[in-house]
């Protein structure tokens, strides 16, 4: 068996040795756990299509870049009114879709148009929600006048849910997508993988891979072996309980950055006994956050103290208002009359920050009274009895949207939360554009949630990427979830 | 012979019917929304009810199923509501795992377990008899992920003889798709083998002891030849029944294993498809499946007819 090894090792080496004197590698093999359901980003949620799409086949007028920043895409530049509610962009010339038809200001209208229609899917539809008109002025010049002015419109249009899509393949992309990316789809082997080839017509900075094959890898436990035996050489979303394998191992890079997914465990503000303040307090206090992220995260994640991604530039540090207090949350208990504790249900989804920090809690909240009985549930029933029809007491659930604070002040969200001051500040957030005012509404914002308690704030889900040493041009973090493969190069 | 054949497609036939039903009603009981799925948490209720228009969904339910029966009998199994693909398509891309996987896997698990009985068997109580059944107990016992994972990091990981995972397709050639499922069938082939020596053994030692072996012998025939012509063709009775029940399961039951290689085989499909909420794809798979199961059922009965010349002549 050694000799083998030796034999094989070495006859490797020199292949692999003849193969980079030569040049470096030009293709890629990218694990992702999730397979998309389709491959159109603009009729759906999952968050697998824009990981294989975004940015790579699809773009938009705007983009996110690596540290969550708006940059220019199809739209070389743009003015606002002084009223903030006129944008003009203007496009790039010469830009082609994959099937070699013509972009221009026609196809944004078609989009844009298409994704806040009626009967339109579109999975993020209030992106579009300000738009009141877009108008083609000649072939590279589009304006897009708002209803209001909205703060947030040029990110908005970065979304993957807001790619530029043409007519005439609009209605096969699930399949067959067609955008004007630097890379164009070539095959979808259904549960295997998704494959990918650069577009030699592509009108912006060239990309130095011939091929990314996006292989589908569900099991945490095959991904170790995979990247080990080569086969696979980049998992930008890895499990972070198996990293300890590959830490060590000087052939890759483990790079730890961050999500923009609010690790929390929900509670039902209307429903007794979590309507009451004291009590939501009381299992604040409870919450040990180092131990969940120990055991929950192997770890790694930032704790939290309201719903904003520590990286973020308006991140207020909240944590310190509700530190680990048994004493003081059996006191709120006792205060709102329930000092012999109560029992409630824990739903937990199936992710293991979930699963795993489900028992940690149960356990923390047992400490002061609160007996929880936990109910695993799937992704789908998770949505129809937790989400729609608020069926629940707590569950734990990462909400992975970028700058979604909002949510808490939407009628009928799940959190079943109501605060007409938090609501004011949010509708306020949306008209203003001045930076610093922003700054100071966000902050507020995240006060307020802190001091309602209105869920109990965990932490920051990490983004855990491992990939080869010898590869570079990853996003360390994840501002949206996708896998920018435009800056992706093997160095040897 | 016609009769018993008739009898046995007339059993199948209610099956068919029956299952259908049960399917149906099983994941109209479940709970979950494909839609709202599909739309995630920002869409809102309005969006989701247009989808699940769209999705044909909000359809009365038994106008619903007699549509999707009415299809299965016309050979048309529907449109799966994520990928937005006709079923068959989605079936016939697994099947050209599926199947070949499930037959090697059974081909090589008959191959170890009915030398390993026959072996047994013939030294019945004694030390080789021990060896082989503590062996074929640890087959069964060894979880099928674990053993697969070892399989991996030592033939992948370390000897790098063969991938570590995943499915080419057999575009890629017949010699790279047959080496992606080499470890999957060994993994799938082990505990099968295991089970399937210990029931060979038994088998045969139960007709061992009968007196026509004995008379057999007797005659002067070698012990060699008793063996194989006497006794291993009576003792194949149960080994059939074994293995059309291990082949239904090789065919859809082996998802563990397929997550494991990641290769895109029936059992993910139907996996995917339960989380997924794609009710059309989830009813059609476990149809066709239901359908498989019963025709190796009716091949496993009259297998015995060829067996055992008794049942031939029996009404």
């Amino acid at each position: 068996m050694k000799l083998w090894k030796t034999i094989l090792t070495a006859a490797a080496l020199v292949l692999a040795n003849g193969a980079s004197a030569l040049a470096a590698r030009t293709d890629l093999v990218i694990g992702i756990t999730l397979e998309p359901p389709h491959l159109d980003p603009t009729a759906g949620a999952a968050a697998a299509i824009d990981e294989v799409l975004y940015a790579n086949v699809f773009e938009g007028l705007t983009r996110i870049g690596a540290d969550g920043e708006v940059l220019p895409a199809l739209a070389e530049s743009w003015t606002v009114s002084d009223d903030g509610k006129v944008y003009t962009f203007k496009l790039h010339s010469g830009v082609k879709f994959h099937d070699g038809t013509d972009f221009n200001a026609d196809d944004v209208k078609f989009s844009l148009d298409r994704a806040r229609a009626d009967n339109s899917v579109n999975a993020q539809k209030g992106l579009f929600a300000a738009i009141d008109t877009v108008e083609v002025v000649d072939p590279a010049t589009v304006r897009i006048t708002l209803k209001n002015p909205q703060s947030s419109f040029l990110y908005n249009m970065g979304w993957g849910d807001a790619v530029i899509v043409a007519p005439e393949t609009a209605d096969t992309n699930k399949e067959k997508p067609v955008g004007t990316g630097p890379f164009k789809f070539q095959n979808w082997a259904k549960g295997s993988s998704i494959t990918l080839i650069r577009s030699d017509a592509y009108w912006g900075a060239p990309v130095s891979l011939d091929k990314a094959e996006f292989r589908i890898v569900t099991d945490a436990a095959a991904a170790v072996p995979a990247l080990l035996s080569g086969d696979v050489q980049a998992f930008p979303f890895f499990d972070p309980d198996s990293v300890a394998q590959i830490q060590g191992d000087p052939r890759f890079k483990v790079v730890i950055g961050a999500t923009e997914g609010e690790t929390i465990l929900s509670m039902n503000n209307k429903k007794p006994p979590f309507d009451r303040l004291q009590v939501r307090q009381a299992i604040s206090f409870a919450l040990d956050r180092k131990a969940i992220i120990d055991g929950a995260s192997a770890g790694l994640g930032v704790p939290i103290g309201s719903h904003m991604s520590p990286a973020n530039k308006s991140y207020v540090d909240l944590t310190g208002l509700y530190p680990h207090n048994v004493d003081k949350a059996r006191e709120l208990l006792k205060e709102a009359g329930l000092e012999n504790g109560f029992k409630a249900t824990l739903k937990l989804p199936p992710p293991p920050y979930a699963r795993l920090g489900g028992e940690i809690i149960a356990s923390q909240l047992r400490d002061v009274g609160i007996d929880l009985q936990i109910v695993p549930v799937e992704w789908a029933q998770w949505l129809d009895q937790v989400f729609t029809k608020k069926d629940y007491d707590l569950t734990i659930v990462s909400h992975t949207e970028p700058n979604d604070i909002d949510i808490y002040s939407r009628k009928d969200y799940y959190f079943n939360y109501d605060n007409q001051t938090f609501d004011k500040i949010i509708a306020d957030l949306n008209l203003t554009s001045d930076e610093a005012k922003r700054m100071t509404l966000l902050g507020e914002a995240q006060k307020i949630l802190t001091d309602d308690a209105v869920v109990g704030f965990l932490y920051e889900l990490p983004k855990v990427g491992v990939w080869d040493a010898k590869l570079e041009g990853f996003w360390e973090n994840a501002p949206i979830q996708a896998n920018d493969l435009t800056k992706v190069k093997w160095t040897e | 012979m016609t009769t018993y054949l008739l009898k046995r497609l007339t059993i199948a036939l209610i099956t068919l019917v029956l299952a259908s039903m049960v399917v149906f009603a099983v994941l109209e009981i479940i709970p979950g929304d494909p839609a709202r799925l599909m739309l995630g948490m920002n869409a809102s209720a309005d969006q989701v009810e247009l989808l699940r228009n769209q999705m044909g969904l909000n359809a009365p339910v038994a106008l619903r199923y007699l549509h999707w029966a009415g299809g299965l009998l016309s050979l048309d199994f529907g449109r799966s509501y994520t990928y937005s693909v006709p079923v068959i398509d989605l079936v016939r891309e697994r099947i050209v795992v599926s199947l070949p996987l499930a037959l090697i896997a059974l081909a090589l698990s008959t191959v170890i377990a009915i030398p390993v009985g026959l072996f047994s068997a013939g030294r019945h109580g004694r030390a080789g008899d021990t060896i082989a059944m503590g062996a074929a107990q640890l087959g069964v016992a060894v979880p099928n992920f674990w053993f697969a994972l070892m399989l991996i990091y030592l033939f992948a990981v370390w000897l790098r003889l063969v991938p570590a995972g995943g499915f080419p397709g057999w575009s890629a050639g017949v010699w790279p798709a047959l080496k992606s499922l080499v470890l999957p069938a060994i993994a799938l082939a082990l505990p099968q083998a295991a089970i399937l020596a210990r029931v060979t053994r038994s088998a045969l030692i139960d007709v061992l002891n009968e007196d026509y072996i004995r008379t057999a012998r007797a005659k002067g025939l070698p012990y060699r030849a008793v063996l194989w012509r006497h006794a291993l063709r009576n003792a194949m009775i149960p080994v059939l029944t074994i293995l059309g029940l291990q082949f239904a399961f090789l065919l859809a039951g082996t998802i563990i294993i397929e997550n494991v290689f990641y290769l895109p085989g029936l059992g993910r499909l139907v996996f995917q498809a339960i989380t997924q909420r794609d009710l059309i794809v989830v009813e059609s798979v476990v149809m066709l499946l239901v359908a498989a199961v019963i025709a190796v059922n009716l091949l496993v009965d009259l297998s015995y007819a060829v067996v055992d010349p008794r049942l031939r002549s029996r009404q």
